[in-house]
């Protein structure tokens, strides 16, 4: 497919078309990089004003800064909630993608490999859960956390989470584990193995790649989620980083230099994560789309 | 002993099914069905009072005020849409026609473009807040930096910009999504259909419009599907660039910060109305669902089997 993309644009027959094609390609080389450059730019900008004070701000706000100015980074690690709501952030995240994970492939493992009345049924049910927009039943979610008193906690957004995130696990793990063979199951079974450890040594560790991309595609996500917790939680100190973020935005709202140096340190983990791992979060975040 | 293994292979597999049944079970299908059974019903701050029928749909579509704000609503959703539908998933398809070339820099101009869908919408959302800044914000100082000084303006603070400026920063969000989904589908057409276009014809337009759209219509179903949810659930990036009442005066007004506003109250002392944004989420859920189903059952049947 590479191969005849380009040479649509590079092997012109006839030489009176190579002007056009060059014409053609110098056009979309132009549209790519101002795109590119409108992508990128405001973050530069982003970045090069959490070093800045207001006045360097508003006087010169595409100017370079002294990077070894650091007073906006000193004030929010010293005098905001930053690193608590970055703590809860990582915890909420961490134990939900591990339930998220475990549970998903666990029902994707009994109905990928077993046959059984109703898997059928199962997996359509995990998947019709797929498109449901969630934030609509946020009253009957509300009444709920309250009655099983988790109102005001972390596990109120995992719970949301862990059941936002199964329909895209089971469905990305099911079709992965249904094209695995089945002879190292069968040999491992005539030798008398149980199916846990069937499962447990032989399947899972062949089951990592389609781990990642359903990993991928629902940390995002969960990571960035500002609707539940703005419902879910009141107490300062276990807000999330997007929650945070924005009571944290709305009591400095007049020091500039230290919103963006509050936004640059939110996103810098994400984005250094994703510029090493463009493909995988590519893949990841586009695998439900792509079929 | 053959059906003591069966017995046991059985509760091996509920052991493995049931779970994460319950997961889905207890806090997707049970808080959706309850939405449905809750707007029928009066009630008071959080306790549920009686049975009334249709008493608060009728509320929320014919009485004022909730009937012109539920249609002003409405109609910045619809508005949205469309215009995210040419900004983000119209100019998402050209990018990934350009990207589709594989020019110099393309792998470059793939993770650039992709780079903002990673960012929070809070991120995403205070950023742009800060940029469309009236006095101080870079878009404005940048408008008159290359001589354009009669452009600015306060973006988010009149009527007529308001909307317009949140989609803006909508499609720069989220303009790489449908780009590199667009991208995977053009990349998986066979090269003897691309080598047999060339044969016939010269011109783009025409591999375009006949042979690269209706080969990337499974990528467009789901693109369109996908932002026809995500419009009419918009919540999160208004929320935080023009605050939960739509300001100024409404312009900004949708469906997610009308229903919010409506079920939990607001700053300005009106009381949480469960009843009232029961309704007005089961009949967001419903137009949703009709809407989208409908559409992904007419999109596919334009699409083509290779």
């Amino acid at each position: 497919m590479t191969a005849s993309a380009r040479s649509v644009s590079s092997v012109p027959t006839v030489s009176s078309n190579r002007s056009t094609v060059w014409t053609l390609d110098a056009l979309v080389q132009v549209v790519l990089i101002a795109n590119t450059l409108v992508m990128l730019v405001p973050i530069v900008i982003m970045v090069f004003s959490a070093f800045k004070t207001n006045v360097q701000i508003f006087q010169s706000p595409f100017s370079i800064p002294d990077f070894t100015n650091l007073t906006n980074l000193t004030k929010i690690w010293t005098q905001t909630n930053f690193l608590r709501y970055l703590g809860n952030s990582f915890f909420v995240t961490g134990v939900s993608m591990l339930l998220i994970l475990t549970l998903g492939t666990m029902a994707a493992y009994a109905i990928a490999r077993y046959r059984f009345t109703g898997s059928g049924f199962i997996l359509m049910f995990f998947v019709a859960g797929l498109t449901l927009p969630l934030k609509l039943a946020i009253i009957p979610l509300f009444i709920l956390m309250r009655d099983l008193g988790i109102l005001n906690s972390h596990a109120a957004l995992i719970v949301v989470y862990v059941a936002t995130g199964l329909p895209t696990t089971v469905f990305i793990m099911t079709g992965f584990i249904r094209t695995l063979p089945s002879e190292l199951e069968d040999a491992a079974r005539m030798d008398g193995a149980s199916e846990a450890l069937i499962m447990w040594k032989i399947m899972l560790p062949l089951v990592r790649p389609a781990m990642v991309i359903a990993g991928i595609q629902n940390v995002v996500p969960i990571w960035n989620d500002f609707f539940f917790p703005l419902v879910f939680i009141q107490s300062d100190g276990l807000k999330t980083l997007p929650q945070g973020l924005a009571s944290f935005m709305g009591e400095y709202n007049t020091d500039w230099g230290v919103l963006f140096s509050g936004l640059t340190l939110s996103v810098l983990p994400i984005i250094i994560i994703y510029i090493l791992l463009s493909k995988q979060f590519i893949n990841g975040m586009t695998s439900g789309a792509v079929k | 002993m053959f059906t003591k293994q069966l017995t046991g292979r059985r509760l091996w597999i509920a052991a493995l099914i049931m779970p994460p049944l319950v997961f889905v079970c207890l806090f997707i299908v049970y808080p959706i069905i309850s939405a449905f059974a809750y707007a029928f019903f009066d009630w008071n701050g959080l306790a549920r009072g009686d049975f009334v029928w249709f008493e608060n749909f009728h509320r929320v579509l014919f009485v004022e005020p909730f009937a012109s704000r539920t249609i002003n609503a409405f109609t910045h959703n619809v508005f949205v849409f469309f215009a995210l539908m040419v900004f983000q998933n119209g100019l998402g398809f050209v990018l990934a026609y350009f990207l589709w070339r594989e020019l110099p820099g393309f792998r470059f101009h793939r993770i650039a473009v992709f780079l903002p869908v990673v960012l929070s919408t809070i991120v995403v959302g205070f950023l742009w807040r800060l940029f469309f800044h009236p006095l101080f914000g870079p878009v404005n100082a940048g408008l008159k930096a290359i001589g354009l000084g009669f452009l600015t303006q306060p973006w988010l603070g009149q009527d007529t910009t308001a909307l317009w400026s949140i989609v803006f920063a909508n499609a720069w969000h989220m303009v790489g999504f449908p780009t590199l989904v667009f991208l995977a589908g053009m990349q998986r057409i066979p090269g003897e259909v691309l080598d047999a276009v060339r044969m016939e014809t010269q011109s783009e337009w025409v591999k375009v419009t006949k042979i690269v759209w209706p080969l990337v219509a499974p990528s467009a179903t789901v693109v369109f599907t996908l932002l026809f949810v995500g419009a009419f659930n918009w919540f999160e990036l208004p929320y935080i660039m023009v605050g939960l009442e739509g300001s100024p005066h409404g312009s900004t007004d949708v469906l997610g910060l009308y229903f919010y506003r409506t079920a939990f109250g607001n700053q300005s002392g009106a009381p949480p109305d469960f009843g009232a944004g029961s309704a007005l989420a089961v009949l967001i859920f419903l137009f949703i669902a009709i809407v989208a189903g409908t559409l992904t059952i007419r999109m596919r049947r334009r699409e083509i089997e290779l």
